[in-house]
């Protein structure tokens, strides 16, 4: 900044100060209401979040490329050095999983013949579309990936994304070219599943730790450590049997569930489409709705739509 | 006179570093970097940024690219929109505020000055997400996210100094 007459300057510096401290204040206020925005209309703000994503995803698709190629090859490396022990225990695995395998083998059959005697309607296959994880968002404020994939390639809000170890999140918000996936870890991320081989119904709560607690247990039900947590499939956002982990700890603290799906290790993701008019998803049509719902309509009492 | 051209355009490529090189740390931030554990404590790069600029270049970084630095930490971190733009702001005119007290100072004091403007900045975001989300984050989590950031600290800041002496002598 070139100064000017000493004249002028003494009477420009103040209200310049005085501009800028309202900048200051305004911005300052900006973000508190964006704040408030983002609670009163969340589907404003999701749009504006998706846009955003979208136009960041290229930069964010270029950078990770080398970051992951990198992270291969020490992995590369590392796995060098392990193979002999390594070996020796894939062996063992293979024992025990082709007693596993004569197992599953007799029990698709049984299965299948009971389907067979009682007419079972069997569910929907998914067809689902493989992305690239593109952003690990991380931080102790909120657990979310971002993918290379969105609208134009199918995908849609709500949707689950899994690995081949289990369900990883679901779908938040969509853009063009890419998504937002919610991990089941995060402080809103809120599963409906079953519990243990009594199939006892809870709630799998993130709250921004790595491993989510369960809550909401039916009183008088009990778990135990180890017990095998698979989503239920109630509320219609998730389809059933989706792995999800196995209970960690029970204590008085609460009980926290150890996620199968290792976030580190995520490169791919699929995104499942099982063809469920889930809760979470609030089709562009319904936009027009939502101002019924607000003026007092029964909240979250909408009819689903087939 | 095309001397001075180039010169002028010289110049205001330099000014424009601070605030990219702050936008580059928003983006570094959520590339997935593959390291066990890391992703749920990952140290906020951008804080240091502003933090840094703020007390040596203030002018270069003005207070609407740390409104819109938040806000990109923000829609791509997945917080509520608007929380971290309010932390870097808070940050930014904190660190304005104290600025006679920041100059000329040695480094351990520099450090000493982030420990504190850190701690605030994690104790609004600990406070504006769990009310905005209605639930308690896990404190824990962000005591480590908290220890990372000041831990790496050094090594960012000695980044700047030398980006600072290099090509941000006269500006």
């Amino acid at each position: 900044m070139r100064e000017g007459p000493s004249s002028f300057n003494r009477l420009a510096q103040p209200i310049k100060t005085l501009a800028q401290r309202f900048a200051y204040l305004g911005l300052v206020v900006t973000a508190v209401g964006l704040m408030i925005l983002g609670k009163v209309d969340q589907l404003l703000i999701d749009g504006f979040r998706a846009n955003v994503t979208d136009a960041v995803a290229p930069i964010l698709d270029a950078v990770s490329r080398p970051v992951e190629s990198v992270s291969r090859a020490v992995d590369h490396v590392r796995e060098i050095g392990r193979l002999q022990a390594e070996n020796a225990q894939l062996r063992d695995n293979e024992a025990r999983l082709l007693q596993w395998q004569a197992a599953a083998r007799k029990l698709e059959a049984e299965n299948k013949m009971l389907r067979d005697l009682l007419n079972f309607v069997p569910g929907r296959e998914p067809s689902f579309i493989t992305a690239r994880v593109i952003a690990d968002t991380g931080g102790a404020f909120a657990h979310s990936l971002i993918l290379n994939a969105g609208a134009r390639d199918g995908v849609t809000r709500g949707e689950a994304a899994v690995t081949g170890d289990g369900l990883v999140g679901r779908v938040d918000s969509v853009g063009a070219h890419s998504a937002r996936i919610i991990l089941i870890t995060d402080l809103n991320s809120r599963i409906p599943v079953l519990v243990g081989p009594n199939r006892t119904r809870a709630i799998v709560a993130g709250n921004n730790s790595d491993q989510p607690r369960l809550i909401h247990l039916p009183p008088g039900e009990s778990v135990a450590p180890g017990d095998r947590v698979v989503t239920s499939g109630h509320g219609g956002v998730f389809p059933a049997g989706l792995p999800i982990g196995q209970v960690a700890t029970v204590n008085d603290n609460g009980i926290s569930v150890q996620p199968l799906v290792d976030r580190s290790r995520l490169e791919y993701l699929r995104v499942l489409d099982y063809g469920l008019g889930g809760i979470v998803r609030v089709p562009e049509s319904d936009r027009a709705h939502l101002d019924d719902r607000k003026a007092g309509i029964g909240k979250g009492a909408r009819p689903r739509t087939p | 006179m095309t001397s001075g051209l180039w010169h002028r355009m010289d110049l205001a490529a330099r000014q424009l570093t601070p605030s990219l090189l702050t936008l580059a740390l928003v983006i570094l931030n959520a590339v997935p970097l593959h390291v066990p554990g890391l992703s749920r404590i990952a140290p906020l790069l951008p804080l240091m940024a502003i933090y840094h600029w703020a007390i040596f270049r203030p002018r270069l970084l003005p207070a609407w690219v740390v409104f819109l630095v938040g806000l990109l930490q923000d829609v791509l971190g997945g917080t509520p929109v608007g929380v971290n733009a309010l932390v870097f702001l808070a940050v930014y005119g904190a660190v304005l505020s104290q600025k006679r007290f920041f100059m000329g100072k040695s480094f351990a004091i520099l450090w000493l000055g982030f420990a504190l403007i850190a701690a605030g900045a994690m104790a609004i975001s600990w406070a504006a997400v769990s009310l905005l989300s209605v639930g308690l984050v896990e404190p824990r989590t962000v005591v480590f996210q908290y220890l990372l950031t000041l831990g790496l600290f050094p090594a960012v800041a000695w980044l700047f100094m030398h980006w600072q002496r290099a090509f941000l002598r006269q500006v």
